[in-house]
This record gives C-alpha cells, sequence and structure tokens, in this order.
C-alpha cells in the first residue's frame, strides 16, 4: 500500500469531518473566485470604457466629473445645454455653411445682402461709370469684412485641432435607460476597444441615418443590454420619456433599426436616436422669438426637418482631437472662455477609480488573503483535532516499521487532499456562480466569462505577472500550499508520538 | 542464536522526577525457530521487555544483539527500519487499523519493509489463517477471534525472523484461545520464525517447551511489581 493510499483512507474514515474541512476550505476558494473574477471584470472593464476612441468631453460648465459621468457612462444628471453655434466652432467650413444656411441669422443677412445688392445696381444706373467703381471697391471692401465676422464665411476656431468631434443631446429616458441624440458618426467613425480600433458592429439590423423614406427621422439603435432587457427587435417602436424616467412619454416613436453586438462600454447600456428626430420631439427645439430676436425675419430656408439653427442646443459633445498634442492647449482655451468647459474624462476616470474602485478592490483582495488564512487554519484545526485519537493508530503504523518522516508525510498528504479536494471543490461552485451569473455580467459590461475561463489579470501592465497571469492560477494553488503547510503541525505531533506509550 | 540480551537495564522517569527502574536482564536468549512462552505479573515489565527487543523502546544501558547485530544504540530511523524487516508484533488488543480491510491490514504490515507489498503472499497468510472469504472485511465487520486471525497474518507479512505476542489471547474467547494459540505456533514453525509469547495463562504456557518467568530474569521483577502496583508496563 503506497502512502497516498493510506492517507485518503483514512481521510475516508473520517468521512463527515473531512467532508466539512473541505467545504470550509471550498467556500474559502468560491469566495476568491468570485472575488478575483469580480475584480478582473471591474478592472477590464475599465480598460475598455477608458479606451473612448476620444479623448475630451466638451460641455456646459459646471462639474468636471459630472460631465464625464453623464456624456461617457450616461449616469448623473445633464448639466446644462450648449449652444450649437459652439459645436460648430468645431467644424470645417463647408459643414458651417450647410448648417447656417438654415438659420435666422444668415436669413437676416442674406436679406439684407439682397437689398444692398439693390442699392448697389441702382446708385450704379444713376450714378454712372465713376459711382459704379467706387460701388464696387466698397462691396469689396464689405465683403472682406463680412468674412471676418460672419460666422459661416469662415473655418471653425477649432475645426483645425479637431479629429472628430460628435454631438450628444442627453436628457430622456426609455425605461431605466438613457436616451442619447447623435449623429450617425457615433457609430460610423468613432472606434472603441482596448486599443480604441474596433468597429462598432450589429447584431442585427444596421446604423441609424439622419432620415430615411421609411422612417424619416425617427430611428433608433440600441445597445445589446437595452435590447436584451427591454425584449426590443428590429422594428420595436421606442417613445422616450421626456426629462426622467418618470416624465411625460413623448407622442413621437422612434423604429429600431439596429441592435449594437455587446460592447462591453457604456453604450450597451444607451439608446441612440437620431438627433434631428431628438430636436422634432415635444419641448426638445429652443423656442426662437422670431420678431425680438431678428426684427420679424422670415426664414424661407430651414432644414428639411424644418428645424433652423436657432432651434439647436446640444449637451456635450465626443471630442477626438486631430493630434494629441493639441489637446491640453485646446482644453485650456475652452476653459478660459465662458461658454462652455472641456475635460480629459480618462483623467476623471482615474481620479474616480484612484479614490473609489482601486481601494474597493484592495479592500477585496485583503479579504480573499483573509479568507486563505481562515481556509488553511479549518484544515490545520480539523486535522489537529483528530490527532488525540490517531495517537494509537499512529503508533500502529510506527510499530508496523513507519519512520517517523513516513507518518509526517501522511498527515501532509491527508492535508494535501483536503485542500486540494476543497480547492477543486471551490473551483468548480465559484466557476458554476460566475457562470451562472456570466449573463448579468455579460450584459453589465460586456465581458463574457466562461465556466473554464480564469479571472483576468488584476494587474495594469501586461508585461508584469499580475497583468498577464490569472490570479486564479497564482492563488488557488497558492491556498492548497498554504493548507499543505499548514499541516505541518499535527504532522509534527504526529512526528511526536510516542509509540510505547501510544500502543 | 537470533537474540542475545546482556545486562540490559531500562529505568522509567516517573511524573514526579523519581526514576523508576523497571528491568535488570544479567542475560537472556532465544535461539532461530526457537518458540518461548514468557509469563509474570501485571506490572512486570513484561511489555517493556516486548518494546526492547522491537525497539520499539530503547534502553538504558546492556547490548541486545539481534542475529549477532546490537540494536540497542541503533538510531530511531534504523530501529523502525530493522522492526519493519524483522520483527512481528500480535497485540492483546489486536491494533488492526479501522479504515482499512482485512486484505489491506496485512499489506500494511508489508508497507514499511524492505520487500515489496506482496498481494498474492497476504492472500495467502488470510488464507493460512482461515479468513480467505473475509478479505474484504473492515476490523469492524469481524469478531474478535477473526480480528486476531487478522493480526497474526499481518505479524507475519513481512516474514519476520522473531515474533513478539504481547497476551494474545488475553481478549478472546476461551473457545478460541487454543486455536490462535495453535495458529501462532503453527505458522511460526512453517515460516522458522522465532516466538516469544507473553501470557497469564499457564494452560497456554505448560504447551510449550521453554517456559520463562521474568521474575527469574529480571532482577527487579518483585520490586517493580510493588512500586507500580502492576500499572505499568
Amino acid at each position: 500500500m503506497n502512502l497516498w493510499n493510506i492517507a485518503y483512507r483514512s481521510v475516508k474514515q473520517r468521512r463527515l469531518a473531512s467532508m466539512l474541512t473541505s467545504i470550509s476550505m471550498a467556500l474559502g476558494v468560491t469566495l476568491v473566485v468570485a472575488v478575483l473574477t469580480i475584480s478582473g471584470v471591474v478592472k477590464t472593464s475599465f480598460e475598455t470604457s477608458t479606451s473612448l476612441g476620444y479623448n475630451m468631453v466638451v460641455g456646459a460648465k459646471g462639474g468636471a466629473l459630472q460631465l464625464t459621468m453623464n456624456s461617457v457612462f450616461y449616469l448623473s444628471e445633464p448639466i446644462e445645454n450648449i449652444p450649437y453655434e459652439y459645436y460648430l466652432e468645431f467644424l470645417p467650413l463647408e459643414q458651417r455653411q450647410a448648417a447656417y444656411e438654415n438659420s435666422y441669422k444668415y436669413q437676416a443677412v442674406s436679406q439684407q445682402d439682397e437689398l444692398r445688392n439693390v442699392v448697389i445696381s441702382t446708385t450704379a444706373a444713376t450714378g454712372g461709370l465713376a459711382s459704379s467703381i467706387t460701388q464696387e471697391i466698397l462691396n469689396d471692401h464689405l465683403d472682406q469684412q463680412l468674412e471676418q465676422v460672419l460666422p459661416w464665411k469662415r473655418q471653425g476656431k477649432f475645426s483645425a485641432f479637431t479629429g472628430l468631434v460628435i454631438p450628444l443631446c442627453l436628457g430622456d429616458y426609455f425605461g431605466t435607460f438613457r436616451v442619447i441624440g447623435t449623429t450617425p458618426a457615433l457609430f460610423n467613425e468613432l472606434k472603441y476597444g482596448p486599443q480604441a480600433d474596433r468597429q462598432y458592429t450589429f447584431t442585427e439590423g444596421r446604423n441609424f441615418v439622419t432620415h430615411s423614406d421609411e422612417h424619416g427621422f425617427y430611428e433608433a439603435v440600441v445597445g445589446a443590454t437595452v435590447a436584451r432587457e427591454m425584449n426590443l427587435t428590429l422594428g420595436s417602436e421606442i417613445q422616450p420619456s421626456h426629462g426622467a424616467q418618470s416624465g411625460e412619454v413623448h407622442a413621437t416613436a422612434f423604429t429600431v433599426v439596429g441592435i449594437l453586438d455587446s460592447t462591453g462600454t457604456p453604450n450597451d447600456r444607451g439608446v441612440f436616436i437620431n438627433m434631428e428626430g431628438f430636436y422634432l420631439m415635444e419641448d426638445h427645439a429652443k423656442p426662437v422669438d422670431q420678431e425680438e430676436d431678428f426684427q420679424g425675419v422670415e426664414v424661407d430656408k430651414t432644414a428639411p426637418s424644418g428645424l433652423t439653427l436657432e432651434n439647436r442646443e446640444i449637451t456635450s459633445m465626443l471630442l477626438l482631437t486631430d493630434n494629441p498634442i493639441f489637446a491640453p492647449s485646446l482644453e485650456n482655451t475652452i476653459n478660459e472662455a465662458n461658454t462652455a468647459q472641456a475635460v480629459f474624462p480618462i483623467k476623471e476616470i482615474s481620479i474616480l477609480f484612484d479614490s473609489f474602485v482601486d481601494p474597493a478592490r484592495d479592500l477585496l483582495l485583503v479579504i480573499t488573503i483573509l479568507v486563505c488564512l481562515v481556509s488553511a487554519v479549518s484544515i490545520l484545526v480539523s486535522i489537529y483535532n483528530t490527532m488525540s485519537e490517531r495517537r494509537k493508530e499512529i503508533a500502529i503504523l510506527r510499530s508496523l516499521g513507519a519512520r517517523r518522516n513516513t507518518v509526517m508525510f501522511i498527515i501532509m498528504i491527508e492535508s494535501f487532499i483536503l485542500s486540494a479536494f476543497g480547492g477543486i471543490l471551490g473551483f468548480i461552485c465559484g466557476h458554476g456562480l460566475i457562470t451562472l451569473g456570466s449573463d448579468a455580467i455579460e450584459g453589465r459590461t460586456g465581458i463574457s466569462i466562461g465556466f473554464f475561463e480564469f479571472a483576468p489579470p488584476l494587474g495594469m501592465n501586461p508585461e508584469t505577472i499580475m497583468g498577464s497571469v490569472s490570479p486564479e492560477l497564482m492563488i488557488i494553488p497558492g491556498m492548497i500550499l498554504l493548507s499543505v503547510v499548514a499541516g505541518i503541525l499535527p504532522a509534527i505531533s504526529a512526528y511526536r508520538t510516542d509509540v510505547s506509550q501510544s500502543l | 542464536m537470533l537474540l542475545q540480551i546482556d545486562d540490559l537495564k531500562k529505568a522509567y522517569l516517573q511524573p514526579d522526577g523519581e526514576v523508576l527502574p523497571i528491568l535488570d536482564i544479567p542475560s537472556y536468549e532465544v535461539d532461530k525457530g526457537e518458540q518461548v512462552v514468557l509469563i509474570g505479573r501485571s506490572g512486570g515489565g513484561k511489555t517493556t521487555f516486548l518494546h526492547s527487543v522491537a525497539g520499539i523502546t530503547t534502553v538504558d544501558s546492556g547490548q541486545i544483539l539481534f542475529d549477532s547485530n546490537p540494536i540497542q544504540n541503533l538510531p530511531e530511523e534504523a530501529r523502525d527500519r530493522f522492526r519493519a524487516d524483522n520483527i512481528g508484533y500480535v497485540y492483546q488488543t489486536f491494533n488492526l487499523l479501522s479504515p482499512f480491510t482485512a486484505l489491506e491490514n496485512v499489506l500494511l504490515g508489508m508497507t514499511f519493509s524492505k520487500g515489496k507489498a506482496d498481494k498474492e503472499y497476504a492472500n495467502w497468510l488470510l488464507e493460512r489463517v482461515g479468513l480467505s472469504h473475509r478479505l474484504t472485511h473492515k476490523p469492524d465487520a469481524l469478531s474478535v477471534g477473526e480480528q486476531q486471525r487478522v493480526a497474526v497474518a499481518r505479524a507475519l507479512a513481512n516474514k519476520p525472523k522473531l515474533l513478539l505476542a504481547d497476551e494474545p489471547t488475553a481478549n478472546i474467547d476461551p473457545a478460541n484461545q487454543q486455536s490462535i494459540i495453535d495458529l501462532i505456533r503453527e505458522t511460526c514453525n512453517e515460516n522458522d520464525v522465532a516466538l516469544i509469547m507473553v501470557t497469564h495463562s499457564m494452560e497456554v504456557a505448560d504447551q510449550f517447551d521453554r517456559l520463562d518467568k521474568l521474575d527469574d530474569i529480571n532482577e527487579l521483577a518483585p520490586a517493580v511489581t510493588a512500586a507500580t502496583g502492576g500499572s505499568h508496563a
């Protein structure tokens, strides 16, 4: 009979006590697996969420964290709105011209232009050649001045620094989920993922468009979680509630044309609607006092939706600078002016993590270590308690010629059997538990964890062991080792058994 | 000569710090294959004597030659090995290991000796002691007589040169006592194993050609018995 068999039979003999010891170990390992998995998921989720694909958020003056929370995570309440014209400062000339054409301001100036042209032509007809030349010179001079003054005649102030800018209109809800009015660029041009190189893809359908023959301005795309929790499919209609979850439900319905694949980003929990449609909902377009503000100027050209530029506002915009080197000075310039604030979301999130999430994770790890110690001590106590009743058994083995080291080794093997069994059982329970909750985890974070997948590494640097190896692969064998070490004390007790007195 | 003892002295330190001499044996010998019965009063030092011979306990002075090799000064590990290879032990209380079956108990008797565990030999031994039908029974499922038979088989499993039997029938019902004695003596004969059997029973003792009284060989025996009141050794 080999020593393993002897140890195993001894463990089996004290079936109940052995099982209880192993279960205590298993509970410890289950807790460790859960803690490590949750820590890993939080960390991976953090990494995914902070690989935003943009480096700045611009919104109304107020709390930097609040702006980050509502524009990046769709949490917290939006601060205030910023003028649409401010958004246009990030766009190049052509896009600005197109946007301004549908404004009272543009119409007013063009009507004055027409008046001026009438004056010029009348003067030319009556004043002869010299007068005509003078008027032309004056006209050119005026045009040059207007180019400086009229916003649609120039590049946006920040356009040279802008790689990508995406406006967001927040405030409405669909169930518990945020409704985000935006442009199709959010999914067409913005990338996500740890390296910010992944293109958004759709489980079903397509991205929304500004206007379609089928649905007009009222198309929506929903995140994976929203689709699952609200049972949405292509063609489902969404009616946002105004301003709050309990707000009045808008009469306007948006048709779901696309369901995003799970991304692990806050977008999984967003309802994205066409911004033009957002403005068209009741109480969303900013009212314009035509008489007071524009002296009764009639707008004879609007956007296809019937909106003018003055009807529009945005909550914030996601900004990817053309070159990261522009970011600090751009942030500074924006923040110095009174209109808006610019924040670096990663900086804000890091502050949040440093002050709250990291300590929580560290606390969990401390608990984990304590659990490991408690499990080891429980094995020690369990085996040690049996030693007095086992003295005779040990003495018999010794009388049969077993050496002191041999009986010590047998006790260590018993300790190993109990802890390994507990470790495996705990692994199965822990992963079983995580598997049971995997749908919820995936729904919330986009991270899928299968039964045989280990908790993600805890460290941030993939070149270090902590950043590349699952902590389970270190901690579970470590726990088993610790428990075996805990078996040393009873093993020493066995070693010291006085054979002649114990027989 | 298998066992030769000269000037063996052994004393115990009592809890109150006093030294209690137990054994003082000027000379004692057992030949190879010889069967000896040892009788003595309770507390006379019989078990201490057997433990000393088996190397379970150390002696204070004197010499124990086993097969011409002195064992009294061997380090503990070497004594363990000596016991595993040369000594078989049958106890009054059988001392079978309860987690193991009859066959496994016998195999345990071989586990710590030089030779590898020989399952066939273990089977044969159990068949020899009349338990071929109880191989897979654990001690709890065996009668006391059967348990002692397993203990005999286990004591012979390592093919010892000397079998020490410490009152092997004290816990056996009278009907089975004789068969256990016969079994021990016969198997020792068959395997050329010397036997020292301790007993209180004159009925058993009378069956042996050689009967040793501990009172005769241990010069301290009467004093020890008085001092311990029969509680020690």
